[in-house]
């Protein structure tokens, strides 16, 4: 895959250095300048909006269903949480057009006094981080049910509330599990593609603020298909935009997964 | 009032209330699509085809677009059967305990469920631009095939992964060969999960608008060859979002409930097919 998609994108660097096209502020196809950093600053704007949202509500939640729940409410909302994991992309789409979009216009920017279309940075990460709740819950409770129950009574025997024990025993043991179920997530959203484009506005700027539009990468690729065909080095600038993500994806991945396996090669 | 509790107190109020917001979220969205997506339901809706193209015109319905959905996540099931079962069985009868080829294929089939879809299609896409071949419905397979792969290789060597070495080990003293012994036992004493690991990739695959849109195209046809472009219900909601005029956002709204109530039913349905098939398993 990185072969077929290396391939298709050379001619575009055998004319450019890579560092050029990824520092590039401007993206004016038809006049052959491809500048990628509106695109990735925008990927990594929704993304750092959507882990800043996902990360804490999600974790008190594991924490909550694996450290405190009673195990009728832990059978209810796995599968709960497992549907909201099968709700396709789409379908947030729309919903983030239809609810989230509005709120930001007519509630959330004036607030700040400023004058907002709805689509933008902040609609794209409350989307997202919808999305990549399913996914942290469902590694950091994984990681929670791995730590000996042990470890948690002589905490808890030696007088320590459950939070306490939850904060010093529980949490520093699970420390790199949690990092790399936060890692899933974020690559989750940094490739996450038909919500994104229909929610954050699509304009190739880099965004100064939460309510300033962006133009995340896969939305590009996205939109731009259908015409790349018939400006020259076009294709090849958008195969060379999907082999970056699929690159940083790729790397997310496997060092996560790579922590998951020391852990779970620990417990054996 | 001791510090420690207070602090107890704070965080596990914070914690309901995370915990709340989520499944509250969850809600807002099923209600969202619900309330939408009933009224614009109708007899027309699901037995006719968008009338005067599918961007402009008011009249008519989205029975291409499930048809399609239907015939591209069928299609790409199979393929992804097709192939995922005899990689299953080679890892779980074939290769040796802690054999270093097998941890790299379940290591890669992990990393590979995290590539984005829109990559799917974009490399479906190339392979498409070499073959020679146009957005078609046999395109969008590939792509979705791909995409549910791993999805669905993982879910079933799980499970067989659970299969007690004892039953394999019964079948061999029998003088049963590898072959026999992984149809005849593996499988069958896998079949709910299998059951649900194929439900579960069709549920995926249904519902991926990304890796179809340059695979699968669209069109306000019912698709009739392998080599046609598809609507699928992903893209009937993204575009048909789009337009500026109510008529056609309604058949959106529309598609939005089908797919959402498709793949509530599927995962209903991969639940009580666990269940069901359980009883064939021998404990």
């Amino acid at each position: 895959m990185i072969l077929a998609l290396y391939q298709r994108s050379r001619p575009i660097l055998a004319l450019k250095p890579l560092a050029t096209l990824l520092c590039s502020t401007t993206w004016q196809p038809l006049r052959g300048l491809f500048g990628f950093l509106p695109f990735i600053m925008g990927t990594l704007w929704v993304t750092g909006v959507a882990i800043a949202i996902a990360v804490p509500l999600s974790l008190l939640t594991a924490i909550y269903l694996s450290e405190y729940a009673p195990r009728a409410v832990r059978e209810w909302t796995a599968p709960l949480i497992d549907l909201l994991a099968g709700i396709p992309s789409v379908v947030y789409g729309i919903w983030g057009v239809l609810v989230i979009v509005p709120l930001i216009k007519n509630h959330i920017a004036p607030l700040f006094g400023v004058i907002s279309t709805g689509y933008s940075v902040l609609a794209g990460g409350i989307v997202l981080a919808i999305m990549v709740f399913p996914i942290i819950i469902h590694v950091a409770t994984e990681v929670f049910r791995s730590i000996p129950a042990e470890i948690r009574e002589a905490s808890l025997a030696l007088g320590a509330t459950r939070w306490q024990t939850v904060k010093y025993v529980v949490m520093r043991r699970a420390l790199p599990g949690i990092i790399a179920a936060i890692v899933l997530g974020a690559s989750r959203a940094f490739g996450e593609t038909m919500a994104v484009l229909m929610v954050t506005g699509n304009v190739a700027r880099i965004p100064s603020s939460v309510l300033d539009p962006a133009y995340p990468l896969p939305a590009l690729i996205a939109n731009n298909y259908g015409e790349m065909l018939s400006i020259p080095l076009y294709d090849s600038a958008l195969l060379l935009a999907s082999l970056v993500l699929l690159l940083v994806v790729l790397l997310f991945n496997i060092i996560a997964r790579v922590v998951l396996l020391k852990i779970e090669g620990g417990m054996r | 009032m001791d510090r420690r509790k207070v602090e107890e107190g704070i965080f596990k109020v914070l914690m309901l209330a995370s915990a709340f917001t989520i499944l509250f979220l969850l809600a807002l969205i099923v209600a969202t699509v619900v309330v939408k997506g009933l009224p614009a339901m109708s007899v027309a809706m699901i037995t006719q085809t968008p009338k005067g193209g599918y961007y402009l015109g008011k009249e008519g319905g989205i029975l291409n677009a499930i048809i399609g959905s239907l015939c591209l996540a069928g299609g790409a099931t199979l393929v992804a059967f097709l192939l995922g079962l005899p990689v299953v069985l080679y890892l779980n009868a074939y290769a040796r305990r802690g054999s270093l080829l097998a941890m790299f294929t379940r290591f890669s089939f992990d990393v590979l469920w995290g590539v984005p879809s829109i990559v799917y299609g974009a490399f479906g896409f190339t392979v498409m631009l070499f073959f020679g071949l146009g957005a078609s419905l046999l395109g969008g397979i590939i792509a979705v095939a791909l995409l549910i792969l791993p999805v669905m290789t993982r879910a079933m060597d799980e499970v067989m992964r659970l299969v007690p070495p004892e039953l394999t080990e019964a079948s061999y003293a029998l003088g049963a060969t590898k072959f026999e012994t992984s149809v005849k036992v593996l499988v069958r004493q896998a079949l709910p999960g299998i059951a649900t690991a194929v439900l579960l990739a069709f549920g995926r695959g249904i519902g991926d608008a990304a890796s179809v849109l340059f695979t699968a195209g669209f069109s306000d046809s019912i698709p009739c060859s392998l080599f046609r472009p598809a609507a699928t219900l992903p893209l009937a909601i993204f575009f048909q979002m789009g337009t500026p005029f109510p008529e056609v956002q309604e058949r959106a709204y529309a598609s939005a409930f089908i797919l959402t109530a498709l793949i509530l039913a599927i995962s209903i349905a991969a639940r009580l097919s666990a269940r069901r098939y359980a009883r064939h398993v021998v404990r």
